[in-house]
């Protein structure tokens, strides 16, 4: 008993008290040290810990909770595999956070309809194998498959490698059944692609936690294609990878991925996973092309051609699954691996017009001379989306500061060229102060409505996505002013 | 309101589902948007008013807010294969400036003048959905204004981006009733470059479904795989293969093997992609667990013309009036197991206080939260919507 705290208020220790009555004692964690477990998700550098964590083992364990906490007014935070790199799972001090990783059922493939229905806490990678006796599997891959749960993937529209051609979490969800903030259960689309009413499985999908917890998801499948082939190429020169991006996309050409990274991401992939990339190389791309083997035989030819006009000085092709499998465990461990370079970096997720590629990129490690850090590119270059990794030691007085002030400053960057400040981690805790630089007050209270429609209380994962909450009594008079879309040239009015 | 906005008496032919608005304002700014809904009263925005059936008749129309006149295409990068368009754009003619980059807008709805505005507020799809998904799936930034004036945007000018909530999919398929949509910013595909199609006559509409299923659990990519099936006509089924010439031909005879019969051809037949139906008809949208295929069509009465999107879960029913009518809650029975439902897309006249959209599930408290939060005075597009919303 000595290693019990003190519950932070009455109101806690009665809601703890309402919770292990109704999921069981042994589902409800009060203890400090055990708490201490979850008070941070993939991103470590916030930490708060929870006042009280239930281990969730069924819909019904869910709903209790939830509602418990609605009738208390204390918030609850969802949490699945906790891998998120935005502080979306960030506990709120004095609240509940909901483990969902015990909630891993997985209802039986449906091959004729293509969908799977399964619980939050169900691994990303699990889908796939279930899948795969039927020739089937799930698109979204995110680079932490491994151990992701598809609850977070729903919460944050997780997108991955593969989704330039295939699309996020977003495009193969069919349905959920989800528990409101007030504990009400709703379904919220079902097998069919569409039926009449507003597409609020749409909206929930990205919500980041805010609008409520799925308990379980209905999961569309794809065909697995006839041929997938992959390959591996060498630049002298960031300018001549980027250009042979664009060349691919605008030959045509929709690559199943291509993923790009700098020096010094090659060399700590390469440190870590012995990878065996181009030695010397200044950039390397791994482009994937699947589909009917025709074609891919045809488009892949076409690559081919297309990176030697751009001067690669090495191209190599998987001859196997085993070969392609390394190709992708340089690009998939480089997050880790760049672990083994620097004692610690902050990692960023936006985005930019892939036009703008080479020129972004030049403006990035310019920055980064500027403060005297470095920083590792690891990305989705397909689509844009960069995860400049800065590399800092804390041991150093400041460093983290002027990293985190560069890592701000690319974000700013990627908004003025008409990007994002995330593509696929999620705003979450982060980067809700950074909300304000892509949209408007009125962007952000307008989204709130929805908030506010589902959650007019906000006991769902406050604090996250929005840098002002918006009290949902409150009706905000007419704004004027620039919106930022105008402000960087890109519309007259919007 | 400003000098450049247009308005005059609303006549009879610009009823909503019979209802005559007082009034027909044609903005062509959004500061006119702005102006119209801060004017107060009740706002049906219309585009190309190709697809008003598709909803309910209001419940009153003081003003009908015509976006035509917000016809820019503001934006289009070709590197980036995204182009950004005012509302009042019409699909044709963005369509035919892509072309110019070898790009499309990848939906194709049939309906001849819609606007991207109208295509997006009424889900409108095409066969082609099959390979490319529905609005929800290209729409990538909207910019809306709400009836207090509000002008709002989500998303962005990247395919990529999870900032904030994305509104597009709440506005794709809402009627106008949670605002209106003025600009809509498309993720873009290349046009492909060859198109091989493959026809199957069939003996009767129940060979369609066996045919779909052997063509989803292959390897191949079709764009398209369409059963069309006039009411006393032969039903086909028509597999499009678009792609690189070498894929398009070798695809073509593996389906042709695969189907067990076919006939190659490059061109889509005719009739290829419209919906069934004439004036006097009851039109239905169908949507349906993609294997119930063969379950929806043997619960449709007998004289239903019907085309379907056959891998997808969509199908199009034209029923006689009439009878058509008194079977909808017989069919709405009989495919909700399939988690089917059936929306009416047009009707006769005097079928007026026919049940537009059926069943809404377990949601529709949700949904009007979500209305009454963006439109408390429910002034957007009144009645038009599920549950009278």
């Amino acid at each position: 008993m000595s290693l019990l705290a003190a519950p932070a208020t009455d109101r806690t220790a009665r809601l703890a008290e309402g919770l292990r009555r109704a999921v069981g004692a042994q589902r409800v964690l009060t203890d400090r040290a055990q708490l201490r477990t979850y008070e941070c998700d993939g991103l470590t550098n916030f930490r708060v810990t929870p006042a009280i964590v239930v281990l969730a083992e069924s819909r019904e364990h869910v709903v209790a909770t939830v509602r418990l906490c609605a009738g208390a007014g204390v918030p609850f935070v969802a949490r699945g595999s906790g891998t998120g790199l935005s502080g979306g799972a960030l506990p709120v001090a004095d609240g509940v956070l909901i483990v969902l990783s015990r909630l891993r059922g997985m209802g039986p493939v449906d091959p004729d309809n293509a969908r799977i229905v399964v619980e939050p806490g169900v691994i990303n990678l699990w889908v796939s194998r279930e899948a795969a006796p039927y020739d089937l599997a799930y698109a979204p891959d995110p680079s932490s498959q491994q151990i992701c749960s598809i609850g977070g993937n729903v919460a944050e529209n997780s997108g991955g490698a593969h989704c330039l051609k295939y699309g996020f979490t977003v495009n193969h969800v069919t349905g959920a059944e989800v528990v409101l903030p007030d504990g009400e259960v709703v379904h919220l689309g079902g097998t069919a692609a569409e039926r009449p009413g507003y597409d609020l499985l749409g909206a929930f999908v990205g919500s980041e936690g805010t609008l409520g917890v799925a308990t379980e998801v209905t999961l569309r499948l794809i065909r697995v294609p006839e041929a997938v082939q992959t390959m591996l190429v060498g630049f002298t020169s960031i300018e001549d990878a980027g250009g042979a991006v664009s060349d691919i996309i605008a030959a045509g050409i929709l690559p199943a991925a291509i993923e790009m990274m700098d020096a010094l991401a090659i060399e700590a992939a390469e440190a870590a996973v012995g990878c065996g990339y181009p030695a010397g190389a200044v950039a390397v791309l791994v482009i994937e092309l699947d589909g009917p083997q025709v074609e891919v035989e045809a488009q892949f030819a076409q690559v081919e051609r297309i990176v030697l006009r751009r001067h690669a000085f090495e191209t190599r092709i998987a001859a196997d699954a085993a070969e392609r499998a390394l190709m992708w465990k340089g690009r998939k461990s480089a997050f880790a691996a760049v672990g083994r370079i620097s004692p610690a970096y902050f990692v960023q997720d936006g985005v930019i017009p892939r036009t703008r590629l080479p020129e972004v990129l030049g403006d990035i490690y310019r920055m980064a001379d500027e403060v005297g850090l470095r920083v590792a590119n690891v990305f989705h270059a397909g689509d844009g989306n960069l995860h400049p990794l800065v590399l800092f030691d804390n041991a150093v007085q400041g460093q983290a500061e002027d990293a985190e002030e560069l890592a701000g400053a690319i974000l700013d960057l990627c908004v003025a060229t008409g990007g994002s400040i995330t593509g696929e981690h999620g705003v979450g805790h982060e980067k809700r102060m950074k909300m304000g630089r892509q949209f408007t007050a009125d962007d952000l209270d307008t989204m709130q409505l929805v908030r506010c429609a589902f959650d007019p209380d906000g006991i769902a994962n406050p604090g996250k996505i929005f840098p002002t909450p918006r009290l949902c009594g409150e009706r905000p008079g007419p704004r004027t002013g620039e919106h930022p879309f105008q402000a960087a040239g890109l519309g007259e009015v919007f | 309101m400003t000098a450049t906005l247009q308005s005059r008496s609303g006549t009879a032919a610009d009823a909503v589902g019979g209802v005559l608005p007082a009034a027909v304002v044609r903005p062509v700014t959004v500061p006119d948007v702005v102006a119209v809904l801060r004017g107060g009263g009740t706002v049906v925005p219309a585009g190309g008013r190709t697809k008003l059936s598709w909803a309910a008749p209001p419940s009153s129309c003081d003003v009908l807010l015509d976006t035509t006149g917000l016809d820019r295409v503001l934006d289009h990068t070709a590197g980036d294969l995204v182009v950004i368009a005012e509302a009042g754009v019409r699909l044709a003619d963005l369509q035919a400036q892509l072309a110019g980059s070898g790009q499309w807008l990848a939906l194709d709805p049939p309906e001849p003048g819609a606007t991207l505005g109208g295509v997006l507020s009424a889900n409108a799809s095409g066969p082609r959905r099959l390979r490319y998904g529905t609005a929800r799936d290209l729409l990538i930034g909207v910019t809306v204004v709400l009836a207090d004036g509000t002008v709002a945007a989500s998303g962005g000018k990247v395919v990529k981006n999870v900032a904030g909530y994305d509104l597009g999919k709440l506005y794709t398929g809402a009627h106008g009733t949670l605002g209106v949509v003025v600009s809509t910013t498309w993720r873009l595909h290349p046009l492909p470059a060859a198109r091989r199609v493959v026809v199957v006559d069939l003996a009767d509409t129940a060979a369609a479904g066996p045919l779909a299923l052997r063509l989803a659990r292959s390897t191949l990519t079709p764009t398209a795989v369409e059963l069309l099936a006039g009411s006393g006509e032969p039903a086909r089924l028509v597999v499009v293969f678009e792609s690189i010439p070498e894929s398009v031909r070798a695809q073509a005879r593996s389906a042709v093997e695969l189907l067990d019969g076919g006939a190659e051809q490059d061109e889509l037949p005719e009739g290829f992609g419209r919906r069934p139906g004439g004036a006097d008809d009851l039109v239905l949208r169908l949507a349906f667990a993609p294997a119930a295929l063969p379950a929806v069509l043997a619960a449709l009465p007998a004289g239903a013309a019907v085309t379907a999107s056959a891998c997808t879960g969509v199908a199009y029913a034209a029923l006689p009036a009439g009878s058509g009518a008194a079977a909808l809650p017989g069919l709405r029975a009989a495919i909700a197991p399939y988690d089917g439902t059936a929306a009416v897309l047009a009707a006769p006249a005097d079928l007026a206080d026919l049940d537009q959209w059926g069943p809404v599930g377990d949601a529709l408290p949700l949904m009007t939260q979500v209305k009454d939060r963006f439109d408390p005075a429910r002034r957007m597009s009144p009645g038009r919507f599920v549950g009278g919303l």
